[in-house]
């Protein structure tokens, strides 16, 4: 059981990392979507532990969460994309001090 | 007979008459999306303000209504109102009635500047066609057409429905959905300005990202609370809670990334990067419905997570509370002296009011008769602060030149003589912002102090007081450069608003001073609330 939630653990690291260290909007945005699934991992992992479905229930609607915000997310790279020709998050810097 | 050994499955047991309001918002933006495809596009914009308006309109007199309706509970030393409804995914109580209540005036009032289109010659404040690129023929050509995007009202209005269910969520995953469903119609419209948009798709780029990736941390806080406690509903996790059941680590990591998740969306310092750049970047008029709303959404929720799931671990969290409101306090009033823009300057003083309203957190006081809670007190201040940040950016829409909205600070400068009513009405909430007596911001800082005062927490008290001092240098320096200096140059062009943003202005402004001169009603109000129900 704790290795499951020590993978969880390590895939959110990676993941939460990867968002501060990577600069293309798209894989910063592929970054969150692991983070995501590595809080499904838990939760399923926890439902198992605790016997009950609720954490399987949850992981459901965790996932339907993640596909509207990928349509969300990916309207708005795409028009930044549109207008500027780059998705690197370091050219998006106008709005400053 | 296979089917003969399965046991009959009930219907859950849902209270329509006590969750009305949220499904009148949820049946008005239903519509509106049906409005998007089947009326015409010539009168969609009104259609489309109508439903939306009348929608709000029939909410408040629906919730007026449910609180009137909510029954006293008595239980574990504790007075509340309401109870918990929907199989246990609500708590109808007093405290998340009332910011239904808040959530859907400022809704009310958002939408009203949403639906003005004089000052840009008959178009509305949104981009004709999002998908057309900044400059390019399409986009000259969408404006020629007079195309407006008119999804606007939905999209806010399921903003507006993902607030009402986050404050008065009682599970976490009910939450989680929640924030999801106030915060992606927030990105969409955060990109959607007319004038400067590639500051406004930068604006929703960077709110996105860092949205996401803050409710990400939040919904590993739940897993983990789940992990602790084997349910999502915050009593069974209270229960846990207080027994101590499961392993210290999981429960503070839990507290922790719950924490950063919701910080974030009240912009609380360390996780405030976002708010100058999507206040400044965003139409103005969604500026003012995010700073409202999301704000007063989320502190409540924030404020029900903490009292009554986490409420038996009260002393893991106060101290780092403590710590986050005076560097809120401190950050927020201090970089505000340094802005230009004015849009930024309101960002920043909405992260110093963040502060503030995390003092009256801190103090977690309980509340007798005569001394308010800490729940009440910032029911109190998110009122009086969502009020005068809607009327402000109301005014920030008027002040223009040739560019569309002259937000530069130096642009204001001589903006008394020139309009007397709208640069008097800017220095009340100004002044209201900065907590001078006679406005409403003195009663919203004297009940958030108060309740720290009473909870325990005198320095934090005294710490809030010397920094509210600080950010008044600010705040009257704006009043200064509007009556005491002269303009440059022709200075900017006032524009005519319709009917509907001079109501928003003015009933802004008498709310502002009404509240400042007889706060008893609505104080009344907040501390009638009671409780949460847990």
């Amino acid at each position: 059981m704790t290795e499951y939630i020590t993978l969880s653990m390590i895939l959110f690291t990676i993941g939460a990392v990867g968002v501060l260290v990577r600069r293309n909007a798209i894989v910063v945005f592929m970054c969150v979507e692991l983070m995501l699934n590595a809080t499904n991992l838990a939760l399923v992992a926890f439902s198992r532990q605790h016997g009950n479905l609720d954490g399987q229930v949850a992981a459901f609607f965790v996932m339907v969460v993640a596909a509207a915000e990928v349509v969300v997310g990916l309207a708005i790279i795409v028009s930044i994309y549109r207008t500027r020709r780059t998705t690197t998050v370091d050219e998006a810097s106008l709005l400053k001090l | 007979m296979f089917t003969a050994d399965l046991p009959p499955i009930t219907g859950p047991d849902v209270e329509y008459s006590l969750i009305a309001p949220i499904l009148i918002i949820t049946a008005a933006a239903v519509l509106g999306t049906l409005v998007e495809a089947l009326v015409p596009r010539t009168r969609r914009f009104g259609v489309q303000a109508a439903v939306a308006v009348v929608g709000v309109l029939a909410a408040i007199g629906d919730t007026i209504w449910v609180y009137q309706s909510l029954d006293a509970v008595k239980g574990g030393g504790h007075s509340g109102r309401g109870q918990i409804s929907t199989e246990g995914a609500l708590s109808v109580d007093g405290p998340g009635v009332v910011t239904w209540l808040l959530l859907l005036v400022f809704a009310l009032l958002s939408f009203l500047l949403f639906a003005e289109r004089r000052l840009e010659g008959g178009l509305s404040a949104f981009t004709g066609r999002a998908a057309d690129a900044p400059g390019s023929a399409g986009e000259a050509e969408a404006t020629a057409a007079r195309i407006e995007h008119t999804e606007v009202f939905p999209l806010a209005s399921f903003a507006l429905l993902g607030m009402m269910v986050f404050a008065t969520a009682n599970d976490l995953l009910t939450m989680f959905v929640a924030l999801e469903v106030l915060s992606l119609p927030l990105y969409l419209m955060c990109g959607l300005a007319r004038r400067r948009r590639l500051l406004s798709q930068e604006a929703a780029l960077k709110y996105f990202l860092l949205g996401a990736f803050s409710s990400v941390f939040f919904l590993y806080g739940v897993a983990l609370a789940y992990g602790y406690a084997g349910s999502f509903e915050l009593g069974r996790i209270a229960v846990a809670v207080s027994s101590r059941t499961g392993s210290d680590t999981l429960l503070l990591a839990s507290i922790a990334l719950m924490a950063v998740g919701l910080l974030f969306k009240i912009s609380a310092v360390p996780f405030h990067s976002w708010t100058p750049d999507v206040y400044q970047g965003a139409p103005t008029p969604v500026t003012a419905f995010m700073a409202a709303g999301t704000k007063t959404a989320a502190f409540v929720a924030l404020l029900r997570v903490f009292f009554v799931a986490f409420g038996g671990a009260t002393w893991d969290w106060r101290p780092t509370i403590w710590v986050i409101a005076v560097v809120t306090m401190f950050l927020g009033a201090l970089v505000s002296i340094a802005q230009t823009d004015v849009k930024r300057m309101l960002a920043y003083s909405s992260i110093a009011h963040a502060g503030f309203l995390l003092v009256g957190f801190a103090g977690a006081y309980v509340g007798t008769t005569d001394r308010i809670s800490s729940v009440s007190s910032v029911l109190f201040y998110l009122t009086v602060y969502g009020i005068a940040t809607i009327g402000a950016f109301a005014i920030v829409t008027l002040i223009r030149d040739a560019g569309g909205e002259a937000t530069h600070l130096s642009r204001w400068a001589g903006l008394g003589k020139a309009s007397p009513f709208l640069a008097g009405s800017f220095a009340l909430f100004m002044l209201s912002f900065a907590g001078i007596p006679l406005t409403s911001g003195f009663i919203g800082k004297w009940a958030v102090f108060s309740a720290a005062w009473s909870g325990g927490y005198w320095p934090l008290v005294v710490i809030g007081v010397l920094m509210s001092a600080v950010a008044a240098y600010f705040y009257v320096r704006v009043i200064v450069l509007m009556f005491f200096t002269d303009p440059v140059g022709d200075g900017p062009t006032i524009a005519v608003p319709s009917v509907l943003t001079t109501t928003v202005i003015a009933a802004t402004a008498a709310a502002t001073v009404f509240l400042g001169l007889v706060p008893g009603p609505m104080l009344d109000l907040a501390q009638h609330a009671g409780t949460f129900v847990r």
